[in-house]
């Protein structure tokens, strides 16, 4: 099973955090704004330099290639980044995503769609399916349901259990203590000295 | 064919007009006549000076000379790309950047013209080395600069698109392949027009001075032809080199985007 372990990880802000999860886990990260937690997740992901080390499953972030190692490890971000005009520009491969866009509400026909008509929940969403699209093994989610409404976030909470339980390891940051209550396996308190880790029984 | 010269009179009776625009200026209160008359004299004397740089140039007929007159044009017209960008490389890329991929460009576009294409005797001889090292570098000095404010633009503006492709597993020449399409077209389209528009809507500034200097006219359409060519050559070299030394300068060997590598980043 694949297991994602954080060693003395440094960003620019916050402290040095050292923990691991496990496949199928869901580790939460709260605190408050402007404590690191995004740039903790873009630091696993290796978008920004950073100092520490991340390994997956025994092998550092530094022995594989920084491509294949964020398509294991992908960064979601709050607000997806898009670059080009079509939404289906954006999936390379439409087919294998028919199934988690109708669990969003969306058909086949939102691929036609242009990015900058999609209100901001429907690009969070998107995002997400974008990223779970490529099947990675730690998903690293940056605030998922901020834009969204309850229903939203309740069916975004599903899809990410359903992929747990096929043994993706997920961290999470939420501002939502209610929505880190249901979907932590273990929640890590953030402040700009220490990281105090809690398990969710 | 002739040749007419001009001497001082007629320049002055030019002059003149000159001058009815800053009455012009003056009458209606525009404000601009000090630097119509200041830009207008600037110009007379750089080109002066310039005509007897090449005449001296031309009866020194030593290599070196001409490569040094070479070398100092390139150098000028790398601190203009390095004026034109709003967004700089920081520490010596601003200046080294798109002034080496233009003198590489410049000079290889150059060289070969004038050993295979035109070949005088010597081929660097300064009466038409300096010239048509003078058109392609315009031209390339163009593009380059262009083509480094579409790409750090396009990266600045189009970070999380970017960084949404590198996030996604993309290299660092995947995730940016939109911009660098984006920025070697806007670097390539002035060539392009130049090319479509010449003859139509535009006689070249090269052809006319041919025609003017008693050349045949087909002569001078053939040379007109081979220039834009080089140029073509020269632009789209040179904008290769410098946006894809950018993207390189830009990212990381961990293919993270690094806008911190830009003058002034604010992150």
């Amino acid at each position: 099973m694949q297991n994602l372990e954080l060693r003395a990880l440094k960003t620019a802000v916050g402290p040095d955090l050292s923990c691991s999860i496990a496949a199928g886990e869901c580790l939460v990260l709260r605190g408050p704004s402007g404590v690191g937690k995004s740039l903790l997740l873009r630091a696993i992901a290796d978008l920004d330099r950073h100092e520490g080390d991340v390994l997956l499953d025994g092998v550092s972030q530094d022995a594989v290639a920084a491509p294949l190692w964020r398509r294991k490890v992908l960064y979601v971000a709050t607000e997806p980044g898009w670059w080009s005009d079509y939404v289906g520009d954006h999936f390379p491969d439409c087919g294998g995503i028919t199934g988690d866009l109708e669990k969003f509400g969306f058909t086949l026909k939102c691929l036609e769609w242009r990015v900058d008509r999609l209100s901001s929940g429907e690009r969070q969403r998107l995002g997400l399916i974008r990223a779970l699209s490529l099947r990675p093994e730690v998903l690293l989610l940056d605030e998922p349901t901020a834009t969204l409404d309850s229903v939203n976030a309740e069916f975004v909470e599903d899809v990410v259990a359903s992929h747990r339980r096929e043994g993706m390891a997920v961290l999470w940051v939420s501002h939502d203590e209610n929505q880190a209550r249901r979907v932590a396996t273990h929640i890590l308190r953030l402040s700009a000295t220490e990281a105090v880790a809690e398990v969710v029984s | 064919m002739s040749y007419v010269s001009i001497d001082l009179s007629d320049l002055l009776i030019a002059s003149l007009l000159v001058l009815a625009n800053g009455v012009l200026s003056l009458l209606f209160g525009l404000g601009l006549a000090k630097k119509l008359i200041w830009s207008a004299l600037r110009m007379t004397i750089q080109l002066l000076a310039i005509g007897f740089v090449l005449r001296w140039l031309f009866a020194m007929e030593s290599p070196w000379l001409t490569l040094i007159a070479a070398l100092a044009m390139v150098a000028v017209a790398g601190r203009e790309i390095m004026a034109r960008q709003d967004r700089r490389l920081s520490g010596l890329w601003a200046y080294g950047l798109g002034t080496s991929t233009m003198l590489a460009a410049a000079m290889v576009v150059t060289v070969f013209a004038l050993t295979t294409q035109i070949r005088p005797d010597p081929w660097w001889d300064p009466q038409y080395a300096l010239p048509i090292l003078g058109m392609i570098l315009g031209n390339t000095m163009t593009g380059i600069a262009l083509g480094l404010q579409t790409l750090t633009r396009g990266l600045e503006r189009g970070r999380a698109g970017v960084e949404a492709r590198l996030a996604l597993g993309e290299t660092r020449f995947g995730a940016t392949r939109h911009v660098l399409r984006d920025a070697l077209s806007s670097a390539l389209i002035p060539v392009i027009n130049g090319m479509a528009a010449a003859g139509i809507v535009s006689l070249p500034g090269m052809m006319t001075g041919q025609i003017l200097a008693g050349v045949e006219p087909v002569e001078a359409v053939k040379y007109q032809i081979l220039i834009m060519f080089l140029i073509a050559g020269g632009t789209a070299f040179g904008a290769i080199a410098a946006v894809l030394g950018g993207i390189m300068r830009l990212t990381d060997s961990r293919h993270r985007l690094r806008l911190d590598r830009l003058a002034n980043a604010r992150s």
